[in-house]
Parts: structure tokens; sequence; C-alpha cells
């Protein structure tokens, strides 16, 4: 516990950063020497060569995707604060949290969950998914074993079938309903970060 | 008592699609009745030669000792010169009383199912199960009363030939993701569980028979553990049975039977245990090591040759292409090669089944035809059915039969106890189950979960098998089985359904899966992957990932024929809505326009119009020719060899995807 209480001084603003996250000193620092790890050149903030070292994120489809979650536009490296804020996304929910409508959504509810993955597709961030954003998804999740003309009419079937302002783009409560039978809460969640 | 072999070749029954459509003709009500007058007039019919056939005075003879009456007569005809009168019509009924008996039970069964579904309000108060025991009491109450000796639900018959067929459908056509999502839980359940439930039944009432004024002083600690043992593991077939009838959402669902099945290793294990023991009188530190890992042996060495016979099934499948016709065939005499050579070593036959079952599915299905999909699809759920049924009616009978020897007070605590410790060991569990998952278990769900945990024909045949001179209270062990196996059954089974109404649990999502949740499933999987590959934590997705890669790099390659074996997931999952979506087009006459060029090519997309409304606005439309109608029925016909169906949801009685 004394190397905790240690590692965790080194860190600035860390009881703001527990606060909006909900981690706990343990978890901070678990990812505090995790994001060190990761930072070969010890510079203090990580950038997308750092990212691309891991090497099963290299095979992951969407890793590309992923990486660029992390650098908010414009920004070139990722500090340790993001690094957490990220992160916290993808903590399990708390099933007791009171429902204060004067507290802002935490961080690892829901929608905020939802919204976190529809950035995902939505590269462009115009708010919506289009039909060539949809198609760039597939093509990289299909692993071009198909056809152009296969990953077309998945594209249009899925937008068809979500579309309900009949604007043949995805907006993010479209997104949510076609996703309202997922139980997001154990597939965006994980145990690690508990 | 007769041996009963079971005879696989009787295609008595009607498979259950036919029922709706027999029910709605029979509209009158004299008409129903008649029909189930026959029924009762067959029904009384059979019970007599049956009953007539089954007594010990009868010659028992096996097929051998038939042939050699059989050639008795020619070999003394040819000695016996004095002419007799050539018999135009002869009576030789012992030489197929056999095959000619068991079709006779397995007729009688299928009656029965027939008949149930006929009374509807019957068949919605009272669960399948109950009714069957029920005929089988009748049954068994008719040939004593004929004055003939009822059959007893033979060990062996039970175990090689009742059992197989139900557990194989449910192995194929195991849902893989929930059970996969909840494996901790229902091991935990399974072994935890049930070994809480055998010592504490064992135990308590061990304590119980010591006390002075029952004159149970006798039965000693062994014998009462054995017996814990045998009556603490929750049965496959009866959960099956209840179950299925109430649509409980998936995770209870997969729990409750999960647990059912994967708890056979365990009891595997104490039984042998316990029975070995039992005559020594003493159990050391070293035996329970040895039982610890002895558990260890039989549940995996079950799981490793169910693997190995599935994936010989796959690999037997690849090159089936040539003879289409005995694909199925593969299927099952694999699978069943798996269950005896597991219990050639007394490893676990059902997990070795499970394992087999689960194992060859996703290439078998990609191997074989759209026929033999079917016919594998068909002949399980009708094996499993007669199966079922067989059991409940011959449990009914056997309870006629065998020697009873009634205690109030042994058979009282044994089913309170089993009641408690059922209900104290879940909520236990749950408890330190809870604080691992990310899905918690509500008290609903521990309620179901506890009150599901029912008994069935398992504990009683291997109660029956135990022996009457090292356990001279085999009787009374059998009556107690028997008490808690009707009062779990009836009480438990008919109780369930308007629990769960009245507690509101969650029901079975009866929608399909769509496109988007696919996709977005997938996406997230991925998602999810990356994000512990970047908090270097191997957790559940990095696995899973990790087994996917495996697979479809050297698996997939070497199981699966041809080009299929590299056709993603989403494809096949893309195909499939399409051909729905073309046959109900086909189906409701066909309604929406179709593009005006005439579909050349082979490949559904074609017939999708590009910007067609969502399906659920009605509209008049106009109707498409009969030239065109044609096309689209050719082109069906053509895909449908080509798609292959996934099973989303396994149900017993209606055979829909």
């Amino acid at each position: 516990m004394g190397s905790n209480y240690s590692t965790l001084s080194k860190i600035p603003n860390v009881d703001d950063l527990m606060q909006e996250t909900g981690f706990t000193p343990a978890h901070i620092v678990r990812l505090y020497d995790r994001f060190n790890a990761l930072d070969k050149d010890k510079k203090g903030h990580l950038s997308p060569q750092d990212f691309e070292s891991i090497k099963e994120l290299a095979m992951n489809p969407i890793g590309d995707r992923i990486i660029g979650a992390f650098f908010t536009p414009g920004q070139e490296v990722v500090d340790f604060h993001s690094f957490v804020r990220i992160l916290a996304h993808f903590r399990p929910v708390d099933k007791n949290r009171p429902r204060d409508p004067n507290t802002p959504e935490p961080v690892n509810s829901r929608t905020s969950k939802l919204r976190f993955a529809f950035q995902l597709y939505d590269q462009d961030k115009d708010g919506k998914i289009s039909r060539a954003e949809l198609l760039q998804v597939l093509r990289s999740m299909m692993e071009m074993q198909v056809t152009e003309e296969q990953l077309e009419s998945i594209a249009d079937r899925t937008i068809q079938e979500a579309d309900l302002d009949g604007d043949s783009t995805i907006s993010f409560d479209e997104f949510r309903k076609s996703l309202e039978k997922v139980n997001i809460d154990h597939k965006m969640s994980s145990r690690f970060l508990r | 008592m007769s041996r009963l072999v079971f005879f696989t070749q009787t295609y008595s029954s009607m498979p259950c699609r036919a029922l709706p459509r027999m029910a709605a003709g029979l509209n009158s009500v004299s008409e129903r009745g008649l029909l189930l007058l026959l029924v009762m007039m067959f029904l009384a019919s059979t019970v007599l030669p049956i009953g007539a056939a089954s007594s010990p005075e009868m010659t028992t003879r096996n097929v051998k000792g038939g042939h050699d009456l059989h050639q008795e007569p020619h070999g003394s005809g040819h000695h016996n010169y004095t002419k007799k009168a050539f018999p135009v019509l002869s009576l030789d009924y012992s030489h197929v009383r056999i095959p000619f008996e068991i079709s006779l039970w397995v007729l009688l069964a299928s009656l029965m199912k027939l008949g149930f579904h006929l009374i509807p309000r019957l068949s919605s108060i009272v669960p399948e199960s109950c009714l069957l025991i029920v005929v089988g009491l009748l049954v068994g109450g008719l040939i004593k009363v004929v004055g003939e000796d009822p059959p007893v639900l033979d060990s062996q018959l039970f175990f090689l030939c009742l059992l197989p067929p139900i557990i194989l459908d449910a192995g194929y056509f195991l849902p893989i993701r929930p059970f996969t999502e909840n494996v901790g839980t229902i091991l935990m359940f399974a072994v935890v569980g049930t070994l809480w439930n055998a010592f504490f039944v064992g135990g308590l009432l061990y304590a119980v028979c010591q006390i002075e004024g029952t004159n149970l002083a006798n039965v000693d600690l062994l014998a009462c553990l054995l017996f814990g043992s045998i009556i603490s593991a929750v049965d496959p077939v009866a959960v099956l049975a209840v179950f299925e009838e109430i649509h409980i959402n998936e995770l209870l669902h997969i729990l409750v039977f999960g647990e059912s099945l994967l708890n056979d290793a365990v009891t595997v294990v104490l039984y042998h245990l316990f029975e070995e023991y039992a005559g020594v009188g003493s159990v050391s530190v070293a035996d329970v090591c040895l039982g610890v890992i002895s558990f260890l042996v039989v549940a995996l060495g079950g799981i490793l040759v169910g693997t190995i016979y599935g994936v010989l099934a796959a690999f037997t499948s690849r090159f089936t292409s040539h003879t289409r016709v005995i694909e199925p065939l593969f299927v099952f005499v694999y699978s069943y090669m798996a269950y005896l050579s597991a219990e050639v070593f007394h490893l676990s036959g059902i997990m070795a089944l499970i394992a087999c079952g689960a194992v060859m599915r996703p290439y078998v299905e990609a191997n074989i035809s759209h026929k033999s999909h079917t016919t594998i699809k068909y002949f399980l759920k009708m094996w499993s059915s007669v199966s079922e049924t067989l059991i409940f009616i011959f449990l009914g009978v056997s309870t006629v039969a065998g020697p009873h020897s009634w205690d109030w007070t042994f058979v009282t605590v044994t089913v309170i106890l089993c009641l408690v410790a059922r209900v104290l060991g879940v909520v236990g569990l749950t408890y330190i189950i809870n604080k691992f998952r990310i899905v918690k278990l509500t008290t609903k769900d521990q309620f179901i979960v506890a009150y599901g945990g029912l008994r069935g024909a398992i504990a009683f045949s291997l109660g029956y098998l135990l022996d009457r001179v090292q356990f001279p209270k085999r009787d009374l062990f059998l009556t107690a089985i028997i008490t808690v196996i009707f009062f779990t059954v009836f009480v438990q089974g008919m109780t369930i359904r308007p629990l769960v109404d009245l507690l509101a649990v969650k029901k079975k999502q009866e929608t399909k899966r769509s496109i988007n949740e696919e996709i977005h499933t997938q996406f997230l999987d991925h998602l999810l992957t990356g994000i512990e590959d970047i908090c270097g934590h191997y957790g559940h997705h990095h696995w899973k990932d990790k087994l996917n890669r495996f697979n479809k790099k050297y698996v997939k390659k070497c199981l699966i024929a041809g080009e299929r074996s590299k056709e993603p997931q989403l494809i096949a999952f893309y195909h499939k809505m399409e051909m729905k979506q073309a046959i109900e087009l086909v189906e409701s006459g066909g309604g929406v326009k179709l593009p005006s060029a005439v579909p050349s090519t082979v490949s559904m997309q074609n017939i999708q119009p590009k910007k067609s409304p969502p399906p659920a606005y009605e509209r008049a439309l106009p109707q498409i020719s009969q030239g065109r109608e044609e096309e689209i029925r050719n082109i069906l016909r053509t895909n449908l060899q080509k798609t292959r169906q996934r099973l989303r949801s396994y149900n017993r009685h209606t055979l829909v995807a």
C-alpha cells in the first residue's frame, strides 16, 4: 500500500481524476503503470507510435480507429488524464447510481458508452453515420473476403433497417434504438476496470 | 423382467408440425371424443399383450433363443413322419416378441403425446411430464390389475438407449454464446452446488436416522452419503421438459440447464466413490484426494473424448459431397460412439456427448446439404421427444411395479432436506458469484434457479443400480427417490409457470436478430478486444479473439470443404436474412414492385429493390405477374441449396429456426 500512495502522489490532480471517472486508487495506479510501460521514451505522454507498438492492436480490424479515439482532433499526444478518461467509458455500470438530473451523466453510463462507439463509426464527426462511413467499417471488418457488391447490399440493408427518419444516414438516436435489445452494460464493460 | 432393446427404425409418431393442422380439422366435439375413445381402446388392447408378454411365466428368450425354437419344428419335422395338416394360419408370437413390445411402447408414448395436444386447456395448466407420469401410473396399474408384473425402467436401457438422444439434441443445439458467457457461474452451481447438496442431505439424513424412535439406526453414514449424492443432481431431462414450456429468458434457462448437464461428472465420481467404499465402511483422506483427481479426469476426459469424435465427424463430413444421403448418419453414429467410448472408461458420457455435438456443429453445418441439415434436426427432435415421453411413462410404471418400503420419517425428511439444501446452496453461491459477475443475479433469478432444480429419471436409475445385498435399505432409498422426483416434477413443475408470471420474470425475447445488431455487436467485440489490449489485460475478449483467429486460420481450413471455409459469419447471416425475406415475399403472393430488369445473376441482391420503404408500412401493392413469380421461385430453389440455416433458439415443440 505504501508504494501505491507514493505513486499516486506523483500524478497531478489525482483526486479530481478519481472523482470524475469513478476509478479507485488501485486502478489509477495500475493504469499509471501501464501508461508508463507504453511510454517507452519516457516523454510523459503517448504518441500514436506508442499505441501502434502494441502488436495485438495492429491485428485488430478497427485498431486504427480505436487509437484515433484517444487523440482529440488537433492534438498529437495523449496525457495520462485523457488516457484514463477514455478508458473510464469501459467501467461497468453502477446500477445503484441515484438518478439525479442535476449531476452530469457519468462517463460509464449506457448512453456515454454508446456515444463513444458511435463516434468510432462517425469519423467526420457530423453526428450521422453515412453510407460511405458504414462501408468503410464493413470493409475493414470483413478483411477483404467479400465482393464490393455484397458489401454495398449489406450496407444498404443496414441503413434501411435502422433509418427511421428517411435521410439515408444513421443518427445517434437511430443507432441507440437499433441496439436497444443488446445488453450494452455487459458488452461494453471490461472486468479489469471495475 | 423383460429386457427391452431400443428399436430405432420405428417411425411411429408424426412430427409436431402436423399437430395444429390435425387439431384444426377435428373441430367438433364429437370427432374429438371419438378419437379419444379410439386412443383409449387401443391403449386397452395394447396393454393386455404387453402384460401377458412381460410376465415372467412366459419363457424369457432373447432373439437367439427365438431362432432355436424356430429351428426345432423343422428339425423334428424331418425325423418325425406322422403327417399333420398343413397349417394355413399359425400364431408364433415368441419370435417377434421383443421388437413387437418395443414398437407398442413407442406407439403408446406417441399416441399419448397426440392425445394431450387435443385437450388444449389441460396442456396449458399441467406440464407434459406430469401427464406422462400419470399415464405411466395408469398403465402400470392396468398391468397389475390384469395380474402380470409391470416392467421396471431398466437402467441399462435407460443409460444406453433413452438418455443419449435427449443429451445429443441438447448438445447439438446448445446456444454457445450464452453458455460460454456464463460458464463460470454454471460450473460453480454444477460442481460446488451439487457437492454441497450431496453432503448436506447425506449428513443430516444420517443424523436424523441416529435419533431414537425411528427404526433406521442401521443406515450407516456412507450409505446415506451415497443416497445424498444420487438425489442431489439436477436432472436435465426433467429441466428440459418443464423449462421448454415456460419460455423463460435465455440467461436463466442456460444457467439451470447448463448446471443439469455439467453436474453429471460430479454425480458419477461421488456415486462410484461412495459405492466403492460403502462396503469397506470408511473413507480415508487419500481416498478423498483420489476422488478429486478422479473428478478432473472424468470431466476433462469426457470432454476430450467428445471433442475428438466431434473433430472426426467434422472431418468426415468434408468428404460427403457425393454421398449426401448418409450424412446425418455420421453425425448420429459418431456422437453415440463418443458417448459409449466415454462410458467404457467410466468417464462422463453426458459431457462427451455435449462436447461432441457442440464442437462438430459449426463445421458439419457448413459442409452438409440443406436437406441433410433438416433431416438431422428432425431426427434429433423426434428421437429426443420420444425418449423423453418413454422415460416419464416408464417412471410411472416403475412406481407401480417396484418393491416399496415406505418410512414416513425418512421420506419426508429427505424431501424437506432437498428443498432446504437447494435454496441455501443457490443463495450462498450467488452471493459469491455476484462478486465476479458484471451482470448480477437478482433475487428473482435466484428463486427461479433454486425452484428449477428438478430431479428425474437419472436419480431413479442410479438408485436402481444399487446392489441389493450391499445396500439392504435399497428399497427404502428407491421409494424416497421416487417421492422426491414426484414432488419436484408435480409440485414444482406445475407451479413454476404461474410463479414465473406472478414474479414477472423476463421471458424469452421472440424477435429475431437484425443485421444492425449483428454488425454492431461484432464491432463492439473488436472494440473491447482493442481496449483490453491497450490496458494490457488478457481478459475474456482477448482469449475469444485469439480462439476465433485460430479457428479461422487453421481449423476451418481443415474441416470445411471448399470455398465455404473462407466465408465470414456476417455474410452467412446476411444471406439467411435475405432468403427469409424472399420466401415471405413469395408466400404473401408477391406485393413489392420489382425492378424491371430481369435478374440474370443468381445472387439475391438483385431481387431486393434499392429504395423500398420499411416493411412495417402497409400499402396497396400491385400483384406481380406469373412469369416474375416463376423467376423468383427458380432463384429461390437454386439458392436454397447454398445457404445454411443457423439455429438461434432451441425449442422442443416447434422446429422453427
